[in-house]
């Protein structure tokens, strides 16, 4: 159960607004975190917490891409393919990943360790290709990049190329 | 190259500047706060606001303090700012940049906003994505509660503005104001008809402002160094202060540049990011953002303000600058944005719902070589009949790719519909739905 486990997390989050369902997004966050997906136990307790009914958190949830409703690998990528990412070679790194984990968008390999999402504008257009895995971004991708990446997620859990705070072009690059 | 002053990067240009509340208050920062608090009557942040001519940065361009006037001012319960960080605009990567190198100066410009509008709550509504910086943000607010900025009682002033930030969950649409107050109410995110607008019934049916986060960071500095000096940068008197313009595509030097508004896009792409990457001459670009219509060549002198670029035909948006060159298909660029307009419809009215549907059904089938003329016509038939037909500006923005090139560059339409015709694929196979 959500409330035993994050039961001080849960009551923080209600703490902040006037009206209960507005804790929706912010706890299907915890499921997921929790999980890895958003199992319809999960959707359940929280509608019971939140006072609503369970089709009421289930309409809101399939409005949303951010939430998975079934399990997904250790790591998810998602890498952008919207225009701007597109014009600076997006297209590749998706064919290069897909040639180095076997799978397609959609797929997970059979180790359970990656699943290959392309997904709309992230937000980083000036450093693409990107891509999102979990909570990270890696920007200015390039085959010899993501391969790293994978190697080191592979091997450790996270990696060194994932982003800091943004900021581009950095300081020393302007004139 | 011409060098301007920068504002609202200024902080994050320094080195060593870490964007804690430390380096933020050794910057002046928090002096504007200081300074108008229980100091300055709220009407008169408001009027201080208004006279700067600061228009909103996330697309609409509407002016700041007009949209704080139209708060009721006999209304006595409580009233909401909503800070829109859900910057998904394809070409837009600006707000990201100031939350996450200097939260302080965005926050700051937060509880200024609250003053001036007496609301008590503010939420920042950033994107699910930027996980990165939600927390940068959750570890500011901390800081500035810490240091009596945020929270109860505001350094003695008896003001109280609390700050919480909210993630979104990855729909594009949610930047649309009242979509946004739908999701922070913890539903889907479908635009509400207007009027009535935010202003008298917004969040919980209560008066709420919501303004983008570039546009709450030039508060500080309207305050410290006043509507006058704000309002002689750029290109007054409708387009004052300075845009942080994401440049992307096919240039050198991609990234944000903050200069002041009415720089030619020709300045932009050969003085601050370095040129197109390959020497290639510009073919398109778009200049505020995905949902701003293409321009071409000719409008390289055009100046990056709002009404200079309508004028021009497009919109200077968000700022987002994406930049194309020779060679690239017109055709193809058109479809990409094309699809993501249609992955991002959120449903709620009929013409864009389907049309988006149809629109990326017929681009496929014309780059699949198995397009026919009258498609041309069947897309500006569509084009036609979305826009202007939709609860919010989504249905405008999306036809704004397909318009655009079908009017400057309609020939590699053709080009690849004569391509179908030579190969006589007259009957077209439907395209599947995706």
């Amino acid at each position: 159960m959500l409330q035993d486990k994050y039961k001080d997390e849960i009551s923080d989050i209600l703490s902040r607004y006037p009206v209960k369902r507005s804790a929706l997004l912010p706890l299907l966050y915890i499921a997921q975190r929790d999980q890895g997906y958003v199992s319809e136990e999960s959707m359940k307790e929280i509608a019971r917490l939140l006072h609503l009914t369970p089709p009421q958190v289930y309409e809101t949830i399939t409005f949303y891409t951010m939430f998975n409703l079934k399990p997904v690998g250790t790591f998810h990528i998602q890498v952008c393919k919207s225009l701007m990412c597109a014009l600076v070679g997006s297209d590749t790194v998706i064919e290069w990943i897909k040639t180095k984990l076997g799978i397609g968008p959609g797929g997970t390999t059979a180790d359970g360790l990656f699943t290959l999402s392309t997904v709309e504008c992230l937000a980083a257009c000036g450093t693409g290709p990107m891509m999102q895995i979990n909570d990270d971004y890696y920007e200015r991708l390039t085959e010899e990049k993501v391969d790293r990446i994978l190697a080191e997620l592979r091997a450790t859990g996270t990696s060194q190329l994932k982003s800091g705070p943004f900021m581009w072009p950095e300081p020393a690059r302007k004139s | 190259m011409a060098t301007y002053e920068l504002i609202l990067l200024k902080n994050m240009m320094q080195p060593g500047y870490t964007g804690s509340l430390a380096d933020y208050e050794k910057t002046g920062g928090y002096q504007a706060l200081r300074k108008t608090l229980g100091k300055i009557a709220p009407p008169d942040v408001t009027a201080t606001v208004r006279k700067s001519g600061l228009r909103g940065r996330g697309g609409a361009g509407f002016p700041t303090g007009v949209k704080w006037g139209f708060l009721p001012k006999d209304y006595h319960g409580p009233r909401y700012l909503c800070c829109n960080a859900d910057e998904s605009e394809p070409g837009t990567f600006k707000d990201r940049q100031l939350m996450e190198r200097d939260a302080h100066q965005v926050l700051e410009g937060i509880v200024l906003a609250c003053y001036a509008i007496s609301a008590e709550s503010a939420y920042i509504y950033i994107r699910g994505e930027m996980v990165l910086g939600s927390r940068i943000l959750e570890r500011a607010i901390g800081e500035a509660r810490d240091a009596g900025y945020i929270g109860t009682n505001i350094l003695g002033t008896g003001v109280t503005v609390d700050v919480w930030v909210h993630r979104g969950a990855g729909a594009y649409i949610c930047g649309e104001e009242t979509a946004l107050i739908e999701s922070l109410e913890g539903k889907r995110g479908l635009p509400r008809v207007k009027p009535p607008f935010p202003a008298t019934h917004g969040l919980y049916n209560k008066p709420t402002v919501v303004n983008n986060v570039e546009t709450l960071a030039n508060l500080p500095h309207i305050i410290n160094r006043g509507a006058e000096w704000f309002a002689a940068i750029g290109s007054p008197p409708k387009s004052t202060g300075t845009r942080v313009f994401c440049v992307s595509g096919h240039v050198k030097r991609p990234g944000n540049y903050e200069l002041p508004m009415g720089v030619t896009v020709r300045e932009l792409v050969y003085e601050h990011a370095g040129g197109m990457r390959s020497d290639k001459p510009i073919k398109a670009f778009i200049p505020g953002g995905a949902s701003a219509p293409f321009l071409t060549p000719n409008h390289l002198d055009v100046k990056l303000d709002f009404e200079s670029v309508a004028a021009a035909g497009s919109m200077l948006g968000s700022g987002g600058v994406t930049v194309m060159e020779e060679g690239t298909s017109m055709v193809w660029a058109a479809l990409r944005l094309m699809e993501f307009f249609y992955h991002e419809s959120c449903g709620k009215c009929s013409p864009c719902r389907e049309g988006s549907s149809w629109l990326v059904q017929t681009m496929r089938r014309i780059i699949a070589k198995r397009g026919r003329m009258q498609d041309l016509e069947t897309l500006s038939d569509l084009c036609k009949n979305i826009a202007g037909r939709t609860v919010c500006a989504f249905g405008d923005a999306e036809v704004a790719p397909i318009m655009s090139t079908l009017q400057h560059w309609r020939q590699e339409y053709v080009s690849l519909i004569r391509e179908a015709e030579a190969a006589n694929l007259i009957r077209p196979e439907p395209v599947g739905k995706g």
